[in-house]
């Protein structure tokens, strides 16, 4: 190939290279959904055909599992069943056929509202906070700022546990021990560093211009921030607000350490599904799928942020 | 009270430099409200971080055990860090630790470079595939843990067969969490499923932070492919490497979810990393003095390698 008749630059890989990365990457990347979509699949199993081997990639599906996940059953005798009145409902139905009655509704969902209601708060507080704070750090002359910018970045560099054991004392003595205020309060102050940092970049990038402009119609600085810096950090604030909700979401040292049963969020709780005779896994899976929906979900919306958010804005797209 | 000084001093800056624009201020000031803005933060991160920090040095010079509050707390002077840096079984702890990370951090900078490295020739569809490798990082580690279970059962799980289906081994004959040679392995293969991604995205934006024009450059000189790769791609792209390695290093220096997961330690204590002797001596045995002192330690021992790898990062960035 000449250069004369090539449109492209010479630094443009060519279409083999192109195909034989492209290969490569896919296979990588198909190797790595194996296990998500298996877990994924059993969900939709029988509890027979998730623990039958050869692995089953054919079977029928079955709801089984998220009925396990969420109720609770009891043992019953074949008479005792016969004695009851129709079936309530598929769970129900599906419990009698293994001589088993409903009895009640599982931790599950409780759980699973602790981590929307422990998610979205600490998200909601950090993010408020965050916000405040980088727009302080960007525009204001603050004194030892760049040591007070370490320090808040440093809090993330302890290992929870090693915190866990004085905020398990301290909640103890103030009443917040299993609380969903005290893990808000908690996963706000682990989440505030990264929405500060991250933030603190996105506000520099707006032109200090824009609020001067206000400022000259006679908007307050505090006017300015609202109607002119807030609306043009939109999309900042929002991918922070992402990457805190993950954090919250799946969070399990502290979850594990500080809650048991009040405030215990999903985490903990997924792994000690047990049915009868062990791991119930199809009903654990289930429990899993259902978890990762609002991550997958959330991980494509922001892809285009992800490399500011893991890395606190140190390495800028 | 350092905080009420500090925020006295707060000037404001963009407002002076137009003189027009001081007189039209009305309501709260900069310098209050640069103390507003700021303060919430701090006083969180202080009454959550650095007071429960505190806490933990006060605790470990004591003998206190948070399951026998009543019993009066005598201080012990440096004896706990005494009996925790002369204690083997913490040193074997801290090898574990080391290992793991070690094996966890070169794994994932290697096949994070590589696929980077892949994704970068822009093939068809990479952004798609992009999305999807990235997702396995965007779990809980916990759940991942505990999905990964799973796959490892001997009997059962996908893992074993598929391993068994290459090999031409018996599936039930080895045991990925329950035997000591392998379940450090079982560990490691989660974490670098995991975490691949994210050293991946690091390397991706060192690739697409070299300008095109050096390449441009070096073909006009005729420099091969190969020298390319090791004069220009490497070296332009090493300190977004480094600080991958040294985000994953920090990282998996605290591995706890999956570890207690997968293994929860064991078998014997093969897999046990720091932060599961940590858990135990914290809230299993409750000697709250020991585990604050062990946990000190812990803390002191990444803040400084983190310091010593951060001057080198720095040096290489300023080549």
């Amino acid at each position: 190939m000449t250069s004369a008749t090539t449109a492209h630059s010479v630094v443009e890989p060519s279409a083999t290279t192109r195909r034989f990365a492209g290969s490569l990457v896919v296979l990588y990347a198909i190797i790595t959904m194996i296990p998500l979509v298996w877990i994924m699949l059993t969900a939709f199993k029988s509890p027979d055909d998730a623990i039958s081997y050869p692995p089953k990639v054919m079977f029928k599906p079955s709801l089984e599992g998220f009925c396990n996940l969420f109720t609770t059953r009891s043992r019953q005798t074949p008479e005792f069943i016969r004695s009851l009145g129709p079936p309530q409902g598929l769970c129900d139905s599906i419990a009698r056929s293994r001589n088993m009655v409903v009895a009640g509704p599982s931790n599950y969902v409780p759980r699973f509202i602790n981590s929307l209601i422990i998610a979205f708060g600490s998200t909601v507080l950090a993010v408020a906070l965050g916000t405040l704070s980088a727009y302080g750090f960007s525009r204001f002359r603050v004194p030892l700022k760049d040591d007070l910018l370490f320090f808040i970045l440093s809090t993330r560099m302890m290992p929870p546990i090693a915190v866990a054991i004085p905020i398990y004392l301290m909640y103890r003595t103030i009443g917040l021990s299993d609380t969903r205020l005290g893990m808000i309060l908690l996963y706000t102050s682990v989440n505030v560093s990264l929405a500060v940092w991250l933030l603190k970049g996105f506000i520099d990038e707006i032109p200090r211009e824009y609020e001067e402009a206000a400022m000259i119609d006679g908007y307050t600085r505090f006017q300015a921030f609202v109607k002119v810096v807030l609306p043009q950090a939109t999309t900042g604030i929002a991918a922070t607000a992402i990457f805190c909700l993950i954090f919250a979401w799946n969070e399990y040292a502290f979850a594990v350490l500080l809650t048991s049963g009040n405030a215990q969020t999903a985490p903990p709780f997924i792994p000690i599904i047990i049915g009868e005779g062990g791991q119930d896994w199809p009903a654990v899976a289930a429990g899993t799928a259902l978890f990762l929906v609002p991550i997958v979900v959330f991980t494509v919306l922001l892809r285009k942020h992800l490399l500011r958010g893991i890395t606190f804005g140190a390495v800028r797209k | 009270m350092n905080e009420l000084s500090a925020s006295s001093r707060i000037t404001y800056r963009a407002v002076m430099v137009r003189p027009g624009v001081a007189r039209r201020i009305r309501g709260l000031s900069d310098r209050t409200l640069a103390w507003l803005f700021i303060t919430p933060t701090i006083v969180l991160l202080l009454a959550i971080n650095i007071f429960p920090l505190l806490w933990t040095i006060y605790l470990s010079f004591t003998n206190y055990r948070a399951n026998r509050a009543n019993v009066p707390t005598i201080w012990l002077g440096a004896d706990w860090y005494q009996s925790i840096l002369t204690d083997p079984d913490i040193w074997a702890a801290m090898q574990v630790t080391a290992h793991f990370v070690i094996w966890t951090v070169v794994i994932e900078t290697v096949l994070g470079f590589g696929l980077a490295y892949l994704i970068d020739k822009k093939f068809r569809g990479h952004g798609l595939w992009t999305t999807i490798i990235l997702l396995p990082m965007m779990l809980s580690p916990a759940v991942v843990g505990n999905f990964w279970t799973f796959l490892y059962q001997p009997q059962i799980g996908l893992f074993n067969y598929v391993v068994a289906f290459f090999t031409g081994r018996a599936a039930s004959s080895f045991q990925m969490l329950g035997d000591v040679t392998l379940s450090p392995w079982a560990i490691v293969i989660v974490d670098a499923w995991m975490w691949t991604p994210y050293v991946m995205l690091i390397c991706l934006a060192g690739l697409r932070s070299i300008p095109d024009y050096i390449y441009e450059a070096a073909e006009v000189d005729r420099a091969s492919k190969w020298r390319q790769f090791w004069s220009i791609t490497l070296p332009m792209a090493l300190p977004f490497i480094m600080l991958a390695v040294l985000f994953r290093g920090i990282e998996n220096f605290k591995m706890f979810d999956m570890v207690n997961l997968l293994t929860g330690g064991g078998p014997g204590s093969t897999t046990e990393v720091a932060s599961i002797t940590l858990k135990r001596a914290a809230f299993e045995s409750w000697r709250t003095g020991y585990s604050s002192a062990f946990a000190i330690i812990l803390f002191v021992t990444v803040f400084g390698l983190a310091n010593i790898y951060v001057k080198a990062l720095n040096k290489v960035k300023s080549r």
